[in-house]
């Protein structure tokens, strides 16, 4: 129907990979997309400095989905150090196709949850 | 020198014909004829709103009310016939309770720096609707903030309409102004202006309303509303962007300060002090939109040649129709209430289809829809949801058009559902 829902997008959509929450997250960081009241919330678990389970609920969209759900898949095993250094083509390279500017706000919201999440910032809506 | 404008009066809507005056309805979409069904954000403009403008350009182009030249003096002329006739339009006891505005938001942003900062003070009391549009809550929290003045809201029922049983006491010897919208830009309910701006009056409150979603679709009539201020938009109403109203009784707008300082606002100016223009120029600071203007004036004119009890027909026939259809979309749930009179929009949610999903899909299809809070994110939350998709008609759609849409949904709903 459309280039930018591809097959596996649709896939990650429709059957979220580490949607729920951890019994003990170390981290719990929550934002939200004002633009279209898109909202997450990412829990991790933190072994050693290195990101040793994930977890993710919220309401989003299938790209804003797709994207947690992709990012959950990839993060755990990485030190936080190497999730600081990830940058925005680092959730567009996972995601594939390509995201226009209306909608790249959906794409990034997981890994703005993310960065806030490794560099410890305080979060603004707990 | 008068607009030319082509009209035809007392007929019947055409769609046929009147979508063939809008050259944008010729455009494809991702291979598909456009379907253009978000003009509760923006409406398309026909030839004679873009000849108009591209006339004046062409022959016109001059500063209005500066020159002696003859430019200037022709394009004074277009730009106050077309105030003249959005006053007719209006049903304004005359062109100086017209002022021009960047669009609604500034009309209300006006009246609230204006009227509200010298008349409001410490206890007073405005009272908005819980279904406004964020241009008719941010201008008077700002105001709140600074004068320490009480906001309070009329609650929305669950089927969309405005809990009017409420204002004997919502309505308070300290409320000063009642500030609504005509027509919700999310749930469609056509609020009872005239009622309602009689209850603040009995109340010894000011009555404002928000003409955006209303002044582009039905008659409206300030006198007859008896109102004290209406804002509206013109690109809502064929019109261009970066032109909008605010009507206001002209003691009212007489006995407020100016809004924004500079020239044509000002009769004479010292170093350290100035005497104000009188009305409408007092409000209009600076070197004002003068082809939006003559485009609105054209737009109005447009309108007018069609009847606006005919535009109104029209949108309700479409809506109805779409009403009808939607209903028979598994999952789909509309927003408000389903039977009364409505506004020409729809606003829905589909299952667990995100609005953005639906929008984007759609658009692969050629059809333009709004997703999201459309600027009314209160409204969204006192029906729990954060966002919707919103399907708004005028007077070029038709239900080929609205059967495009359901079509759609369906193609949407089988897309993504797992």
């Amino acid at each position: 129907m459309m280039d930018l829902y591809a097959e596996e997008i649709l896939d990650h959509y429709k059957h979220p990979r580490h949607f729920g929450h951890l019994d003990d997250p170390s981290l719990t960081y929550h934002d939200t997309n004002p633009f279209c009241g898109d909202e997450i919330t990412l829990e991790l678990k933190i072994e050693d400095d290195h990101v040793a389970d994930v977890a993710f609920t919220g309401h989003g969209c299938a790209i804003s989905r797709a994207a947690a759900s992709m990012m959950s898949e990839e993060i755990i095993g990485k030190s936080l150090d190497e999730l600081r250094a990830w940058e925005k083509e680092s959730i567009l390279d996972l995601l594939g196709v390509e995201v226009g500017p209306v909608r790249i706000k959906c794409a990034l919201l997981p890994l703005k949850v993310l960065k806030a999440a490794v560099w410890g910032l305080k979060p603004e809506d707990e | 020198m008068l607009l030319d404008v082509a009209v035809s009066p007392d007929r019947a809507i055409d769609v046929e014909q009147i979508r063939a005056d809008f050259p944008i309805l010729e455009r494809r979409v991702h291979e598909h004829p456009l379907v253009y069904l978000d003009n509760a954000a923006s409406s398309q403009k026909p030839r004679q709103v873009l000849d108009a403008m591209d006339r004046y350009y062409r022959t016109t182009n001059a500063n209005v009310h500066r020159g002696v030249h003859t430019l200037s003096e022709d394009a004074t002329a277009l730009y106050e016939a077309a105030r003249a006739r959005v006053s007719e339009f209006v049903g304004a006891c005359c062109p100086k309770e017209i002022i021009w505005t960047r669009n609604a938001t500034e009309a209300i942003n006006l009246v609230a720096y204006s009227w509200g900062r010298a008349n409001l003070g410490r206890g007073d009391r405005i009272l908005l609707t819980e279904m406004e549009h964020h241009a008719n809550l941010v201008p008077w929290q700002i105001l709140a903030a600074e004068k320490e003045v009480e906001l309070d809201f009329v609650p929305v029922a669950d089927d969309g309409t405005l809990k009017l049983d409420r204002l004997p006491k919502l309505l308070t010897p300290r409320t000063r102004l009642f500030a609504f919208t005509a027509a919700s830009n999310v749930v469609g309910t056509l609020n009872p202006v005239r009622e309602m701006a009689a209850a603040a009056h009995k109340a010894g409150a000011l009555a404002l309303v928000d003409g955006a979603q209303s002044v582009p679709h039905m008659p409206v009539n300030v006198q007859e509303l008896d109102i004290d201020f209406m804002a509206f938009s013109g690109h809502k109403m064929l019109g261009p962007t970066g032109i909008g109203v605010l009507w206001g009784r002209r003691e009212l707008l007489n006995a407020m300060p100016p809004f924004m300082g500079g020239g044509d606002m000002i009769r004479e100016v010292h170093l350290r002090e100035s005497r104000w223009n009188e009305l409408p120029w007092k409000f209009e600071a600076g070197t004002p939109a003068i082809a939006e203007a003559i485009g609105l004036g054209a737009a109005v004119s447009y309108l007018a040649g069609i009847g606006m009890e005919a535009v109104q027909a029209h949108g309700r026939q479409v809506v109805d129709y779409a009403m009808a259809r939607l209903s028979e979309v598994k999952g789909l749930r509309i927003l408000g209430a389903t039977t009364n009179p409505r506004g020409a929009l729809v606003a829905f949610t589909l299952g667990e289809i995100h609005p953005h999903d639906i929008a984007g899909a759609l658009d692969s299809l050629g059809i333009a829809v709004r997703a999201g809070h459309h600027c009314a994110q209160p409204l969204h939350q006192r029906f729990g949801i954060p966002a919707s998709t919103r399907a708004s008609f005028y007077i070029y759609n038709n239900e080929a058009e609205v059967d495009l849409l359901v079509a759609g949904l369906q193609k949407v709903i089988e897309f993504f559902s797992s």
